[in-house]
């Protein structure tokens, strides 16, 4: 019963491939010249995390993480077009597609499906 | 309306090439985005470029030109017409070249912009050959593609496909199974006419990386090797690498004995190569001399026709055949009888090179470099039984005085490893079609110098060999010492476009703002107010590149620029540049800019319009700017036979253009000025290694600090340490710190990060704060946060080239107040500013950060109370 008060099963997302992640900031942009956001706010928003390993090593990994104001580009997606994120994103790592589809293309490590407001 | 046009400079600042789609609505751009057709970027579309329709719009914007009516440096303009701005230009500087001559004035510019040939346009019609390159040193890219000129006659980069219809894809490609990524952290830079991220796509393909960069960017965290050296150092690391991979055999017999000149002869008693002049009578200075072990005698090696003849033979005499040169010389014929009579022992140049190569065994490298040893070798040993195997190399590699003999050693590994213009290799760049506006390395374009005597003038020609043939530039050093001196003639005048002497690319900057007022007159030419312009008496509002018709050349594919928009008042550099040299040269050779633009795509067969409708056009299998083995099949001279544009016709490992200008014709490794080693007094006083100018994939250097989009992503200038240096020095992450050095100081915010060792600081570089006060002694900021503060002139290499941005020392300490720039996104979200109603005399608005922005946020650690 519970479930049922949920919202509405997502149909779509974002498969990110963050191991070629280069945290280039070209998805946050591109998101706010589509959507006309002001400095400040945005649909996606790269993240920098920087992991110590053992052994005095560390790992540097950039993630963009869809916000609360992600829309999947539905006027984008409606015509045809990737969202804005995916098709400027400059290491070609974001994928738009159905969660169902998306979910069987997690065939490698260090990716990562959101599910976004939409 | 949708416009297919070409990026480059002013808007997102870059190098250029990438192919942009601008959705033009009422005139105005309402948005840009990739172009999925094009060969460069296939759609994708960096932060800057994205970031345009708040570029093109901005407040800020210079939109008329305007004349100082204070003192310099009190930001009191009056805007004038473009008509009142070009006679005062020509007034003014039409009368320093009628007392002093056109030499007096310098013409300078900044890095990689499409200002180049325009400003040589200028220049050279106005009659100076004093176009300058502002960074000391001239340090960047130009002193890495002279030593490969220099070398191989030609300059290669990294090979992603960029030449092919197909890319990557093309059945001609092949994956490069390593990729040696050298001092460049390529997806966050701008990088020079490639696309960093074709790196990203090759890795996916599977290339491994070998990534040498001091700090742990993208590609070190993903490589199979990463060489954590210290910087200034790239030289050693190359040597040693050439070390290992020619005593372990790893290197290409067959390429060394064809292509290289390691057969010929050097005289043991000059240390200089063997001429036929010197062994037979009427031979030739530029000819060499060989031992052939097939005949057991010497072979003179024709220079010019590229063949064997044997000495004394008579002019017409057929070739020698079957000469089989030797690469030791053996020990009983080591002496050579000369036509002076007397007898001098002979060697290679291959025991030559193996020599100095031997004088870096890796234990020395990693004393040198404080790499491990074994990591040196399994680097070295990964690369050299990679096939292919190509190296890209970064600006770290020219921030070294010695960097010409790094770069040397450099191509020597890709050359000796059998990597030079093969597929996923090291592949020759040359401008598609040969179509070049201006005179580069290895073309001449028809923008050109009126003559030799033209050219006598120009500063430190004489000084530097390498600057009479592949540089065409002032040695910037020289040119600000000259400014001051007057000798061996005065300065008097500077133009200055896109390019920011004071707030980007100069050092010592406090030097160039005492330089700028020393001068008669000064003239910037650029979007927004800098630090730079505030300090001219003539400023010009240019247009981005959505603004202007151009082309760009720069190695391929030949590609138009087409106007997809005006901006009231703003006018291109192309336009401005035409005007003031038809002023200056009533004979100039085109009616119109048009003309100009045709003459300079004329090789490839299409005029200008013509080629905008295309877009872009790859050159076709067999024109000499296009792949693969071009040195076999006789594409690399003019004379079409196999070999190189180089002085033997050979790549040379003993540089003979090196050894006439009187520097040393072997790669070696040079300690940097400032370091360890070199100063290890000042190594005591200053205990962190300084290393400036890390990239930030929103900013194009000193640029875009006032772009909203852009500054949010970025907001601060940062210095990386390690947590633990923080720690022991009681330095909190986010805390406002100096760096400073015996040079000076600069405060930016710590960033405590263990992707730097703990002996490093690595600072970013040309901050200023547009929304800060214009006049002095604010200059927007700019004594604030900039790192040239640290860095002085005068400290190129030998040969004029290279510089130490990337390798000083310096401490750093708590500076418990934020400068009055600290970020805070003012309200509107708008940074810097707009710019005064038209004539009006008090200058832009200060529209700096409210007063709240001042310090920062509270929870600053840093933040005095």
């Amino acid at each position: 019963m519970a479930a049922k008060r949920r919202a509405k099963a997502p149909e779509n997302g974002l498969l990110i491939d963050y191991e070629y992640c280069t945290g280039c900031y070209a998805c946050q942009v591109a998101c706010q010249q589509e959507h006309r956001w002001p400095a400040g706010m945005g649909g996606i928003r790269v993240q920098e995390i920087v992991q110590n390993l053992p052994n005095d090593k560390s790992y540097l990994t950039y993630i963009p993480f869809p916000t609360e104001l992600c829309v999947l580009c539905a006027a984008r997606t409606r015509k045809g077009q990737q969202p804005a994120c995916v098709q400027h994103c400059m290491a070609a790592c974001m994928k738009y597609g159905r969660i169902e589809d998306l979910a069987k293309e997690m065939t490698k490590p260090r990716m990562v499906l959101w599910a976004p407001r939409g | 309306m949708i416009v297919r046009t070409t990026a480059w400079s002013a808007g997102p600042g870059c190098h250029g090439g990438c192919g942009v789609l601008a959705h033009i609505e009422d005139g105005k751009l309402v948005k840009i985005e990739g172009d999925p057709e094009h060969p460069i970027n296939r759609g994708r579309l960096c932060s800057r470029c994205l970031a345009m329709t708040q570029y093109v719009d901005h407040p800020g914007r210079l939109r008329s030109p305007r004349k100082r009516v204070g003192e310099r440096g009190e930001n009191k303009w009056q805007d004038i017409s473009w008509e009142e701005a070009y006679d005062l230009i020509e007034e003014k500087m039409g009368k320093i070249r009628e007392e002093y001559g056109p030499e007096s004035v310098v013409f300078s510019m900044g890095t990689g912009r499409d200002v180049g040939a325009w400003i040589c346009l200028l220049a050279y019609n106005y009659g100076s050959p004093n176009v300058m390159f502002a960074l000391s040193g001239i340090g960047c890219y130009s002193p890495r593609i002279a030593a490969s000129e220099t070398v191989l006659g030609d300059y290669c980069v990294f090979d992603g496909g960029q030449w092919l219809p197909k890319g990557h894809d093309d059945p001609r490609y092949q994956v490069p199974e390593t990729i040696v990524i050298w001092g460049y952290n390529i997806n966050a830079s701008c990088p020079d006419n490639i696309f960093g991220h074709w790196i990203t796509d090759l890795m996916k393909k599977g290339s491994k990386i070998i990534c040498i960069d001091p700090r742990l960017s993208f590609f070190a965290s993903r490589a199979d090797q990463w060489l954590q050296l210290r910087p200034g150092t790239d030289g050693a690391l190359a040597m040693g690498f050439l070390n290992v991979i020619i005593n372990e055999g790893l290197y290409d017999r067959k390429f060394v004995e064809k292509w290289t000149n390691a057969p010929h002869l050097i005289r043991s008693d000059t240390g200089t190569l063997l001429r036929a002049s010197d062994l037979v009578e009427g031979g030739s200075p530029d000819d060499f001399v060989v031992w052939d072990t097939a005949a057991g005698a010497p072979a003179i090696w024709d220079s010019a026709e590229l063949e064997f003849r044997a000495p004394g033979a008579a002019p017409d005499a057929p070739p020698l055949t079957g000469v089989a040169p030797a690469l030791e010389v053996p020990a009983e014929q080591c002496a050579m009888h000369l036509l002076d009579e007397s007898s001098v022992p002979v060697k290679t140049v291959w025991s030559t090179f193996r020599a100095e190569v031997a004088e870096y065994p890796v234990d020395r490298v990693a004393q040198i470099t404080w790499l491990r040893a074994e990591d040196i070798v399994e680097a070295a040993r990964m690369y050299a039984k990679s096939r292919p195997a190509t190296i890209q190399w970064g600006v770290a590699v020219d921030m070294t005085p010695a960097i010409t003999p790094t770069s040397m050693a450099i191509a020597a590994l890709w050359c000796l490893t059998g990597n030079l213009d093969v597929p996923g290799g090291n592949v020759v760049a040359r401008s598609a079609f040969g179509a070049v506006a201006y005179a580069l390395p290895g073309s001449r374009g028809p923008i050109q110098l009126p003559g030799q005597e033209v050219d006598a003038t120009r500063i430190a020609r004489d000084r530097y060999g390498v600057l009479s043939e592949f540089i065409w530039r002032a040695q910037t050093d020289v040119t600000l010492e000259q400014v001051f001196t007057g000798k061996p003639y005065p300065i008097k005048g500077m133009w200055v476009q896109a390019c920011n002497l004071v707030g980007g690319i100069g050092y010592d900057p406090q030097r160039w703002v005492k330089a700028l007022k020393k001068l008669d007159f000064v003239c910037v030419v650029d979007t927004f107010m800098t630090p730079t312009a505030e300090l001219a008496d003539i400023v010009l509002p240019a247009a981005t590149f959505l603004e202007k018709d151009g082309i760009r050349s720069w190695w391929t594919p030949l590609e138009s620029i087409v106007k997809a928009m005006e901006v009231e008042g703003c006018r291109p550099d192309n336009e401005i540049n035409f005007e003031l040299a038809r002023r200056f040269n009533p004979d100039l050779k085109w009616h119109d800019l048009h003309e100009l633009l045709d003459e300079i795509v004329s090789p490839s067969g299409m005029t200008f319009h013509e080629l905008a409708k295309k877009g872009w056009e790859l050159p076709p299998d067999g024109d000499p700017s296009a792949p693969y083995h071009r040195h076999e099949r006789g594409l690399l001279r003019p004379d079409g036979k196999p070999g190189f544009k180089t002085p033997s016709g050979k790549m040379e490992l003993y540089s003979v253009l090196r050894e006439r200008w009187g520097f040393e014709p072997l790669p070696h490794h040079e300690e940097p000025p400032f370091s360890p080693a070199s100063s290890p007094e000042l190594f005591e006083q200053y205990p962190l290694i300084l290393t400036t100018g890390r990239r930030s994939p929103v900013y194009f250097n000193s640029e875009h600090r006032n772009i909203p989009w852009l500054r949010e992503a970025d907001p601060d200038p940062v210095v990386e340490l390690h947590p633990e240096t923080g720690a022991a020095l009681g330095i909190g992450n986010g805390e406002w710190v100096w760096i400073e050095n015996m040079f000076g100081k600069a405060r930016l915010k710590a960033k405590l990060t263990p992707i730097v060792p703990r002996w490093l600081a690595s600072a970013t570089h040309g901050w200023w704060y547009p929304e800060q006060e214009g006049a002095e002694p604010s200059l927007r900021g700019v004594w604030d946060s900039s790192t040239n503060q640290l860095l002085p002139m005068g400290y190129q290499g030998k040969d004029g080239l290279g510089t130490h941005a990337k390798c000083t020392l310096c401490k750093v300490y708590r500076a418990h107040t934020a400068p009055p720039g600290a970020y805070a996104l003012p309200e509107g979200g708008v940074i810097g500013g707009a710019v005064s109603a038209a004539g009006t005399a008090h200058g832009p608005a200060p529209g700096h950060a409210p007063a709240a922005a001042r310090g920062a946020s509270t929870d600053d650690p840093g933040k005095e109370a």
